[in-house]
């Protein structure tokens, strides 16, 4: 290593992947079921594809975690979505590649993917 | 990309209570569970909570795990990592609240604490290098070698108003300008890693947590003051910490951060391990540097001072672990930044290793001026068994003790100074009213007494006296008179001796002496020990009328002391027992056997 900036290739790079063991307020959380009924319709790779993609784009205020069995079986994957200060938005029957949308459309771009939330 | 990291603690507290046949245990279930592409297991530096070992947190959920087992491991595995389930049962219960779990950084133990020097320790693997600079690291050293003039890093350091945290409080900044001051053809950096006083381990768990802190802060010290060669003298009886300095170093030459031309600068320096035999008169300057040069580690007379001439006769500075930890974050991130913590005189923070009889034993940082209640009561939790505060050692040996009359005190050096105790390299430890507190000055004299290098009078022959005439106390054999002879000897120690070891020898007695004069009088005049400590002061005796005639004291006595008579007492069915004085070897063992309180400790 000779210069500055591949001294900061290096940290930003490694920023995400550490980033992760910091303990902010100020945090959007995205749970995904984890319970019997989620693993069983298909909930890790939508966990992995969320976990994957936020290290990925840098998402440092972005927590991706786990959760049990939310009650709604029929409709696992079940993904929430919870930003500090706003509602909790629920994604149902999720899959790798409606994680990706989700990403980049909500957690990058703000804007509720509402053709995944549940209906009423 | 991993979506969870398990950081288990691999420090040398949580590595003796298992922490290595967990990592071991976690990666094998990990597999067996198919999620080693997706959970990480790191094993950090040292959390500070060593009290509740082997130490385990699972982020991002920040789920800190405390006294984890090997059984416990599937179980972790297969409810919190692969389900998301916390397994409740064997979280920490101060994070524990009502509506779920809070935030480690909101418990009593790390709320009150300012991470700076262990800002690392527990959050990154100290075998990785990228870890450490996915974390700011390395980039003080890149902006100091690429935009500042060694005098502008002199002056930063000055101005943060860092003192050395080994123990004598010697302004870093100062220490580094003398040095840079006198020219030579060769300077040197050394670091003092001889962590000798009894119950003190922060510069063990920093290098331990984050060895590149210390290479990269000696790498600026190096282009501060001009030095191309760095040293770090370090025990021995630290393997850890050896072996992941060695890591550290040969990866920091990997990636050419240590060698020849550091970010294509002019710029070169190295650093290489020195071992010491873990004689604690090493930890003093000249005795380290000695040992360093092949000599037997024996203190010289100062000045010349090491800035003029030290090692091998060069300029050479010489800073304590904790001290180097701080520079990398003052260079970044400012003088007023660092001196915003703090006292008027005391700037930064302080690593305490709290020991003794506290809840929370382990490693705290705290800014300078916390008092020492909010350490002992809230951070450490209080003393364990309801048992009340009665003095806290700071300095180890060289240090003296803070009474319960000064427990509101601030926390610095100037302070400490001021009731006769000293900051010392941080060791805490809190005693209760169960502690004698002439004992305690004799057990640090008899470290002092072993530890004595041997090369002057004052030291070798005034420490041994000095210990005798504690003895003779501890074993009522002394006069009043003893005790003023003692204080004179003392004062004479300090006065005469080479080095620190002997100047501050006496310390722990004189401050004993200070504040607890009445018990060394109890001792000699009503030949008692008030703590109930001392044996030979102790008696052990069984009031008849109480005693049921059980026998299960005699059977508990080790000694045979223990033995029937023809007495039985009033309202009693079989005869009492009594103990015979002269073959009782006063362990204690029979009071715990008795069910009907006869047996009376005086």
């Amino acid at each position: 290593m000779k210069t500055l900036e591949e001294l900061k290739a290096i940290r930003d790079k490694m920023k995400n992947q550490v980033g992760i063991r910091s303990e902010e307020e100020n945090t959007t959380r995205v749970v995904v079921g984890m319970a019997t009924c989620g693993i069983a319709a298909g909930a890790r790779p939508v966990l992995t594809a969320f976990s994957d993609l936020v290290q990925e784009k840098g998402l440092g205020n972005v927590a991706v975690t786990q959760t049990g069995c939310i009650g709604l079986c029929m409709y696992e994957p079940i993904v929430e979505v919870m930003e500090p200060g706003k509602d909790k938005v629920t994604y149902v029957k999720m899959d790798a590649e409606k994680a990706a949308e989700v990403v980049e459309q909500h957690l990058i771009g703000g804007k509720v993917v509402t053709k995944y939330t549940i209906q009423k | 990309m991993y979506r969870s990291h398990v950081l288990v603690c691999g420090g040398t507290g949580c590595t003796s209570s298992g922490s290595q046949a967990i990592i071991d245990a976690l990666e094998s279930e990990i597999k067996k569970n198919g999620l080693e592409t997706e959970v990480q297991v790191v094993k950090t530096g040292c959390f500070g909570l060593c009290a509740l070992g082997p130490i385990m947190i699972v982020y991002p959920e920040g789920t800190f795990y405390s006294m984890v087992k090997e059984d416990d491991i599937a179980e972790i595995v297969s409810e919190h990592l692969l389900k998301g389930r916390i397994v409740s049962r064997l979280v920490y219960d101060e994070t524990v609240v009502e509506d779920g779990i809070k935030s480690l950084n909101e418990t009593d133990f790390y709320k009150k604490q300012h991470r700076i020097a262990l800002r690392n320790c527990g959050v990154i693997n100290p075998e990785a290098i990228d870890e450490y600079i996915g974390c700011d690291g390395y980039e003080a050293l890149g902006k100091v070698v690429t935009t500042m003039t060694p005098d502008e890093v002199i002056e930063t350091i000055l101005d943060s108003g860092l003192r050395g945290r080994g123990g004598g409080g010697f302004p870093t900044g100062l220490k580094w300008k003398l040095a840079k001051g006198n020219d030579a053809d060769q300077k040197y950096v050394c670091c003092n890693a001889d962590e000798g006083d009894p119950g003190a381990f922060m510069d063990r768990s920093i290098l331990e947590g984050d060895p590149h802190v210390v290479l990269e802060a000696m790498a600026i010290a190096g282009y501060a003051i001009g030095a191309t060669q760095g040293y770090i003298y370090i025990r021995a009886e630290y393997p850890i910490a050896v072996d992941r300095l060695n890591v550290a170093i040969k990866q920091a030459r990997e990636y050419g951060l240590l060698g020849k031309n550091i970010f294509g600068t002019d710029f070169c320096f190295d650093i290489e391990l020195r071992l010491g035999a873990g004689a604690f008169v090493c930890g003093e300057e000249t005795a380290l540097m000695t040992s360093i040069e092949g000599h037997r580690g024996e203190p010289r007379p100062r000045p010349p001072f090491p800035a003029v001439k030290g090692l091998f006769g060069k300029p050479t500075i010489l800073n304590n672990v904790e001290t180097y930890a701080n520079i990398p974050r003052i260079i970044l991130l400012g003088a007023d930044w660092f001196k915003s913590m703090g006292t008027e005189k005391s700037k930064g923070t302080k690593v305490f290793a709290l020991g003794g009889k506290i809840k929370n034993t382990g490693l705290v940082e705290i800014p300078m001026g916390t008092t020492l209640r909010e350490v002992v009561e809230e951070i450490g939790g209080g003393i364990p068994n309801g048992k009340k505060f009665k003095a806290a050692q700071t300095g180890g040996p060289s240090g003296g003790c803070i009474p319960a009359e000064h427990i509101d005190i601030p926390i610095d050096y100037d302070n400490l100074i001021s009731i006769g105790s000293m900051m010392g390299s941080g060791g805490l430890i809190v005693m209760d009213e169960d502690t004698c507190m002439v004992d305690i000055a004799k057990f640090f004299l008899e470290f002092t007494v072993d530890e004595s290098c041997g090369k002057c009078t004052p030291c070798r022959i005034g420490t041994k006296r000095l210990l005798e005439m504690l003895d003779k106390i501890t074993k009522g054999q002394a006069t009043l008179e003893d005790i003023d002879k003692m204080e004179e000897l003392c004062y004479y120690i300090k006065d005469n001796s080479l080095c620190g070891l002997g100047q501050t020898a006496p310390n722990p007695v004189l401050s004993t002496l200070k504040f607890f004069r009445d018990e060394y009088v109890a001792h000699v005049v009503d030949k008692k020990c008030p703590a109930g400590v001392c044996k030979d002061l102790l008696s052990y005796s069984i009031i008849k009328d109480k005693c049921f005639g059980c026998g299960m004291c005699a059977k508990a006595c080790p000694a045979g002391a223990i033995t029937k008579t023809d007495y039985v007492a009033p309202g009693k069915k079989l005869p009492a027992y009594e103990i015979d004085a002269s073959k009782c070897v006063k362990c204690g063992a029979c009071v715990g056997t008795c069910k009907f309180k006869a047996i009376v400790k005086e």
